[in-house]
């Protein structure tokens, strides 16, 4: 337990030095690395403990994104309220999807697919809106007042980015020490046994997407003014909506430090092969990073965390 | 009242090809339940395979299916024998991220090799056309739709008529019953990746004389592939097939009804009313 703490306390101090202590391009990096961690353990909530893996979490960022921008922009409401409206919406339509999904009791494969075509739809709805720019995209004017969620200079992105994972691990936190999360895990191990034993499914996987998408959403906020443009082929491609969810899977999904292990690892394994081979041909560093996810598909087949708690475990003399 | 007749028929002979594109990836799931990401890919290094045949030695795109589905068959045999093979006991997330990973790796192989630029192959027949009655036919989507029916015709018998192919069918009926007959199901799940894959890899040879392409062309074959197989009914190969053909028309429709960059929208509708009313796809049974 004390060596826990220290862990943590040792962890945590390193997250608030860490910032000033390094060069604006891993500044950069940090920033991205705690904004995609943050994404990651929204999307924990519902592919990680319950187990419904979603293809489509694009569309809850963009709409936290863009209902933000669209609200500060044409009437002046700063994005640190407007981002609850995002996540309201997001939340919204996270249940009429979910409606159509665990109505049905689609799982699996089926539920990938609803949830990559629910986001497809929105991304060629958004293309096709004025509002929201279209083709061109939203370019977001720079005011430096926080108030506006509009900061100078990266440490205090940094910090804003670190309080949203926080948050949101603490939030997986609560729900995994509540009935709702023990829910939510027999949903995911077995959801017939689950009915059977008088757990109401769909009302939990329900409340799980939308807890998860309302999440997702603030993220989006976070993004439009950090980024300061928004385009529907960016933020709204399926490439995003992967991106979202490979850093908990790689982390170890279903668990509280799997997507924030997920993203370190990736965002180093990224700029890895950004760095090195990025004098190569265009798409090599890309190649590379797809070879360095198989590889750890292959030799870390249950995600980072998990294997790292079994060498521990197996280190101490089979006790934790 | 002609554009309408104009765009099913156009519509129509597209959707043979989405249909055997489709097959491919229903048999892939059927067997194996692991979902090729990588399948919208492989039909692209099927296309640049074709284009390369043509350009450099002059292959008709419709003879290259030889070469293509061969390439692809062994290439999807692989990807099931040294990758997926090894992680069948993991969460079923992990062999999403693994075929996601292998994706990666086709599309930007192929960027390296070819750059970003679309390639298309010129055939000599290209744009040759025919009258019947108020309807244009063009003769290459008409070959083309010819040649997908004739492939997915041999799928089926193989599948039917042969041991092999009804080994692939047991192990996707019955997983265990296969094996306990004494299937050698490992032997199975890399036959029928590569079958899965030879199908999309000759579908790319067949596309190339009626559409333009780039390396990043194939997650839209692979959104596209998966909307057709949910519509069709999942793990089932006649669903998929009518599904292409469906799917055909009604892109081809919605362009002709809305904005041709709204196409699209008309099958991600579809796909939302067929898993409203009909979730099991049109031609499936119980799941």
């Amino acid at each position: 337990m004390i060596q826990r703490l220290a862990l943590g306390i040792g962890a945590g101090g390193a997250l608030i030095v860490l910032p000033f202590l390094v060069s604006s391009v891993w500044q950069n990096l940090l920033i991205t690395t705690l904004y995609f961690a943050f994404l990651g353990q929204a999307w924990n909530i519902l592919g990680g403990y319950a187990g419904q893996l979603s293809l489509g979490h694009a569309a809850f960022f963009a709409i936290g994104a863009y209902t933000s921008v669209v609200l500060h922009t044409h009437l002046g409401i700063s994005p640190w309220l407007g981002m609850f409206a995002g996540a309201l919406l997001a939340a919204l339509v996270s249940q009429a999807i979910g409606y159509l999904g665990f109505r049905f009791g689609l799982r699996g494969f089926y539920f990938i697919l609803l949830t990559l075509a629910a986001a497809e739809i929105l991304r060629l709805i958004a293309l096709h809106l004025p509002l929201l720019g279209g083709y061109t995209g939203l370019f977001i004017n720079f005011t430096p007042n926080p108030w506006q969620f509009q900061f100078k200079g990266k440490v205090s992105y940094y910090f804003v980015a670190l309080g949203f994972l926080v948050v949101a691990s603490a939030v997986v936190w609560l729900i995994e020490r509540s009935k709702f999360g023990a829910y939510l895990v027999a949903i995911r191990e077995d959801e017939d046994a689950a009915e059977a034993l008088g757990v109401d499914t769909f009302r939990y996987k329900m409340l799980a997407y939308a807890v998860s998408a309302a999440l997702t959403a603030l993220g989006g906020t976070f993004y439009a003014y950090y980024q300061f443009y928004l385009q529907p082929n960016t933020i709204l491609n399926i490439h995003h909506s992967v991106d979202i969810m490979i850093r908990p899977i790689v982390g170890g999904s279903g668990t509280i430090l799997g997507p924030i292990l997920g993203s370190f690892l990736l965002e180093l394994l990224g700029e890895f092969s950004r760095t090195v081979f990025a004098a190569g041909a265009a798409g090599l560093y890309v190649v590379i990073y797809g070879i360095l996810l198989i590889l750890v598909v292959l030799f870390l087949p249950h995600g980072v965390y998990p294997t790292l708690l079994a060498w521990l475990r197996r280190a101490a003399g089979g006790h934790a | 009242m002609t554009l309408y007749l104009q765009a099913i028929v156009n519509g129509f002979l597209l959707g043979g090809v989405y249909s055997l594109m489709a097959v491919g990836l229903s048999l892939i799931f059927g067997v194996m339940r692991v979902i090729n990401f990588a399948h919208g890919d492989m039909m692209v290094w099927g296309m640049y395979l074709s284009f390369w045949l043509f350009t450099s030695l002059g292959v008709d795109p419709y003879l290259s299916i030889l070469v293509t589905g061969t390439a692809m068959f062994l290439l999807g045999a692989a990807v099931q024998r040294g990758l997926v093979n090894r992680i069948l006991a993991a969460p079923h997330e992990m062999q999403i991220l693994l075929m996601m990973g292998v994706a990666l790796v086709l599309e930007n192989v192929a960027l390296m090799t070819w750059g970003p630029d679309p390639r298309r192959v010129n055939v000599s027949y290209g744009l040759t056309t025919f009258w019947l009655g108020p309807i244009v036919f063009d003769v290459p989507r008409l070959v083309t739709f010819g040649m997908a029916l004739l492939l997915a015709m041999l799928l089926y018998l193989f599948l039917n008529r042969t041991d092999l192919g009804r080994m692939i069918r047991a192990a996707s009926d019955n997983q265990i019953g296969a094996l306990l007959v004494g299937t050698d199901i490992l032997k199975v799940f890399t036959l029928a990746f590569g079958v899965g894959a030879a199908c999309v890899g000759a579908v790319g040879s067949l596309m190339t004389p009626l559409l333009p392409f780039t390396p990043s062309s194939g997650i839209l074959f692979t959104v596209a592939s998966f909307n057709i197989v949910i519509i069709g009914g999942m793990g089932n190969l006649l669903g998929a097939f009518v599904g292409g053909l469906l799917v055909g028309v009604s892109e081809s429709l919605g362009a002709v009804l809305l904005v041709p960059s709204l196409k699209e929208i008309v099958t991600f509708v579809l796909l939302v009313f067929i898993l409203l009313f009909r979730p099991q796809g049109l031609l499936g049974g119980r799941r």
